[in-house]
């Protein structure tokens, strides 16, 4: 029997359950406010949201392969597509378009201009540093250690800090390739 | 199953028509060699500790994909032989057989490797690794329980898993 045909992001998003989105933004939303209350600094939060995220996209990965049957991609663009129009469309609902490519192709911007977890938000000016959705980053990073790439992911722009779209700089820092785990003397 | 909501994004389990143990034996490994589960339904013999027994497993089948690799007729970009490839790229193998048993295997992208060992006159099992490995996501993944990269004790997963494998054909 041939194999399944990867599936387009909204082949995927019809068929995962779903949960309502005011239940994900505001529960996203308790929790930023909930590390603030306990960390008080505002960069403490940011490298919280980010571990989090990353323990998140480690397991995250696995249930994105298994639902999504995309194949191991060829190269980072391909990466990054698949990141913009399938994984975010899978697990955000909003697709993102990928863009500014440098001359290598070991970089570029994922730019999204719907994000569900900042609805209804607004930064008080006490947490004008806050990266309020740096979970991303971290889920991104994370997910994308688990298939071999050391990658360094980060905000650019932020719809709440006055830009008008949100985009993350996505930077391919070197492929990890699997190796023989055991001592040859054992 | 009803935790799949009725989709069909996953492979539904492969008509049941086996009858009884069928499943010999099975193991899943992370892309760190470490062996996350060993389920044994079937094993008269056994050669090696458990220890040295994953070892081998590992090894034969990390060998294997290297050499497959290498030995493929029609790839154009082929590394050396040794030389550590990423896991998924290069031809994957998934099954070998012998006169006594039949080993399928599947490996995901981000290094999880499945293998089952069953009798010979076994038919592809592909279809059902990528189930197991959707069970896995279900039952083991998103336990907030598990650490990832530990060996798997979620009683759950092992017995769906007991129950899947005593139906495949």
């Amino acid at each position: 029997m041939a194999p399944l045909a990867p599936r387009s992001g909204d082949a995927v998003f019809a068929n995962v359950e779903r949960v309502n989105a005011e239940l994900f933004t505001l529960t996203y939303g308790a929790i930023v406010r909930q590390l603030l209350t306990d960390l008080e600094e505002v960069e403490e939060v940011n490298k919280q949201l980010d571990q989090m995220g990353y323990n998140i996209g480690i397991r995250l990965i696995d249930e994105f392969l298994a639902k999504s049957n995309v194949s191991r991609c060829v190269d980072f663009k391909e990466t990054a597509d698949v990141i913009a129009k399938v994984g975010l469309k899978m697990f955000l609902g909003v697709t993102a378009s990928v863009t500014n490519w440098d001359v290598d192709g070991t970089s570029c911007s994922l730019v999204l201009e719907d994000n569900p977890l900042v609805d209804f938000v607004e930064l008080p000016d006490t947490c004008q540093g806050l990266y309020y959705c740096n979970i991303l980053s971290g889920v991104i990073r994370g997910a994308l250690e688990m298939v071999s790439m050391k990658t360094e992911v980060t905000w650019v722009r932020d719809m709440l800090r006055g830009d008008d779209a949100y985009e993350l700089r996505l930077k391919l820092l070197k492929q990890v390739p699997e190796e023989y785990p055991y001592k040859d003397d054992e | 199953m009803q935790f799949f909501g009725g989709s069909d994004i996953s492979p539904s389990p492969p008509v049941a028509t086996g009858s009884g143990s069928n499943g010999h034996m099975m193991y899943v490994f992370n892309r760190n060699g470490i062996c996350l589960l060993y389920r044994e339904w079937n094993r008269p013999l056994r050669t090696l500790n458990s220890q040295q027994d994953y070892k081998l497993m590992f090894g034969l089948l990390f060998s294997l994909k290297s050499f497959t690799a290498k030995m493929d007729p029609t790839s154009v970009d082929k590394g050396n032989l040794g030389v550590p490839q990423l896991p998924g790229q290069g031809c994957s193998f998934h099954s070998f057989r012998t006169n006594t048993y039949k080993l399928s295997f599947m490996e995901s992208p981000s290094g999880i490797k499945i293998i089952l060992v069953t009798n010979p006159k076994t038919g592809d099992l592909r279809e059902s690794l990528k189930y197991i490995y959707n069970l896995y996501v279900e039952y083991v993944v998103k336990n907030p329980l598990y650490s990832p990269g530990t060996p798997i004790k979620c009683e759950l997963f092992n017995t769906s898993l007991d129950q899947y494998v005593k139906n495949l054909a």
